[in-house]
């Protein structure tokens, strides 16, 4: 079972009271309505499903209820940390390139939301 | 290769079993292969067999990172069924079944294909209402499966937990006759003895690296741990890791990698007669021909390729289990284990070709890809050598996710993962 740092709490916290979000930093298109079916598949459907480093939400469901980032190893199920919604992609040093533009999600409006 | 029967074990009793040749041979990779299978599992070894015996295709190879069926092949529990609820389910998975039945002949091994049974326990009236449709979608289609009252599915399983007061109460329960169970490790051997036969290359303890494309953006062979191998067409089967290697092709997949867990007790005498299944509490439950009880956990929630999974898992199956059948709660588990599944959003398997010219894929069969395997790759080895798919799997195509014609089988699988 993982323990993990809820940013909110700001304390460890067994899996048990936390509920996987799926990959975070994915922004929904605002016009979805006009997007085409490649950029809707892209958007909703494909996945990097990557070995290794990923950008991931949990839900604190059973604590505070907030929904936080986390940066983790798929192989070792090691967190390198989790950070609140909204905050940008961190750079994992010696892990991650810092190549990629941030993407903000709409958790970025409600990010100090008490 | 010699032929394995009755008199075959007779003679080797005579000579000390000095006479038993391998049985695949493992040779240096060539230049070029029409064919390049990426996983050895049974899904790979399958296709390779089935390209060659039904195709004429044999200047193939399958290539394996670690060794024959030591992915999710031989970390499931073994079910076989074919009672799923949508036509493009109960079409590859009836296949299969079928394909399973006379298995252990057409390859000379005995997978130990066992129809003892496969019973859906309904704990609510949404389970009823449930079951129900499916059978009734089942007996349309021409697929076993019938309803079970509580004392009908006691008398099939006597150890089961029928009363009033039980934790979770049993108000009936599916059962098809025809699902059962077979041996893991004698599909991938079975598979693999048989292609070798026929001339296919079995490559172990290779691991694909890279996929090398040409100018034209068709594939030309892989980058593997033993070096640049050609290739005319490159076929994926990889289970978990397809995510991994189609990357190396720049091809997103919307699959997700989680770890699903079984294990098994110690071995005892003959107890339990067939598969039994629990959706609403998530158990399931059978017996190896060992004796060990096989028992199936569920999947985890995050993406990981760990192949561990969390204890808490584990431990909420084996409540459930004791629950049902109250005599299992002394019995001691002896081994654990979890295998990497890929998981589709509509939890429906995709086989078709990729945005990539000669580029195959074979995946997200999930946590179900072990029944599928002889219908699976029967029906593979027809895409990749026509190049495009069997009638009976033309519904998985990867660009249904574009389309929208999703094969909604999550909330229909037997059990939720």
């Amino acid at each position: 079972m993982l323990l993990i740092y809820c940013p909110y709490c700001e304390e460890e916290r067994s899996e048990l009271e936390f509920r996987h979000g799926g990959d975070a930093h994915i922004a929904r298109p605002t016009n979805i309505a006009d997007v085409t079916d490649e950029a809707f598949e892209e958007y909703f459907f494909l996945r990097d499903n990557p070995k290794g480093l990923i950008f991931e939400r949990w839900r604190h469901i059973h604590g505070c209820g907030r929904f936080f980032n986390a940066a983790r190893d798929t192989v070792s199920d090691k967190f390198y940390l989790t950070y609140k919604a909204g905050e940008p992609k961190p750079v994992i040093p010696g892990v991650s390139p810092a190549t990629e533009k941030t993407v903000e999600t709409y958790e970025a409006t409600e990010g100090t939301a008490k | 290769m010699r032929k394995y029967s009755v008199f075959a074990v007779a003679r080797e009793a005579m000579r000390g079993h000095k006479g038993w040749e391998a049985q695949w041979t493992s040779p240096e990779p060539r230049k070029e292969y029409d064919v390049i299978i990426v996983g050895g599992g049974g899904h790979g070894l399958g296709a390779a067999y089935y390209l060659a015996k039904e195709h004429g295709i044999t200047n193939v190879a399958v290539i394996e990172k670690g060794w024959l069926g030591g992915g999710n092949t031989g970390r499931n529990t073994t079910i076989i069924r074919s009672n799923y609820l949508y036509d493009e389910s109960m079409d590859i998975y009836e296949h299969s079944l079928k394909l399973w039945e006379g298995l252990s002949q057409d390859l000379n091994y005995n997978v130990m294909y066992s129809p003892r049974g496969v019973m859906m326990l309904s704990h609510n009236v949404h389970d009823k209402q449930s079951f129900s449709r499916h059978i009734h979608a089942n007996r349309l289609y021409g697929i076993d499966n019938e309803w079970l009252t509580p004392q009908q599915a006691k008398d099939f399983v006597p150890v089961l937990d029928i009363s009033a007061s039980a934790r979770y109460p049993i108000n009936g329960a599916a059962l098809q006759r025809r699902g059962g169970t077979a041996r893991h490790d004698a599909v991938a051997w079975g598979y693999a003895r048989a292609a070798s036969d026929r001339g296919v290359h079995v490559i172990q303890n290779c691991e694909v690296k890279g996929i090398r494309r040409g100018p034209d953006g068709a594939v030309t062979g892989v980058e593997t741990s033993k070096g640049f191998i050609g290739a005319k067409k490159i076929a994926v089967s990889a289970s978990g890791h397809n995510s991994v290697i189609l990357s190396m092709a720049d091809v997103k997949l919307p699959l997700h990698s989680v770890p699903l867990q079984a294990l098994v007790s110690e071995p005892m005498k003959p107890i339990f007669p067939c598969v039994v299944m629990s959706n609403s509490v998530h158990a399931y439950i059978s017996q190896s021909d060992k004796g060990e009880l096989v028992i199936g956990a569920g999947t985890d929630q995050y993406n990981s390729y760990s192949q561990t999974g969390g204890l808490q898992i584990i431990t909420h199956t084996l409540d459930a289990i004791c629950e049902l059948f109250p005599m299992f709660r002394r019995v001691k588990m002896m081994r654990q284990w979890g295998g990497i599944t890929d998981n589709t959003p509509d939890r429906s398997a995709i086989q078709g070709v990729t945005p990539v010219k000669n580029l195959f894929v074979n995946c997200g069969w999930g946590t179900g890809g072990f029944k599928a395997t002889p219908g699976s790759a029967h029906l593979f080895a027809h895409l990749i050598a026509k190049g495009e798919p069997h009638k009976l799997a033309a519904g998985l195509t990867l660009d249904r996710f574009r389309t929208g014609r999703l094969i909604d089988e999550a909330a229909a699988a037997a059990v939720a993962h």
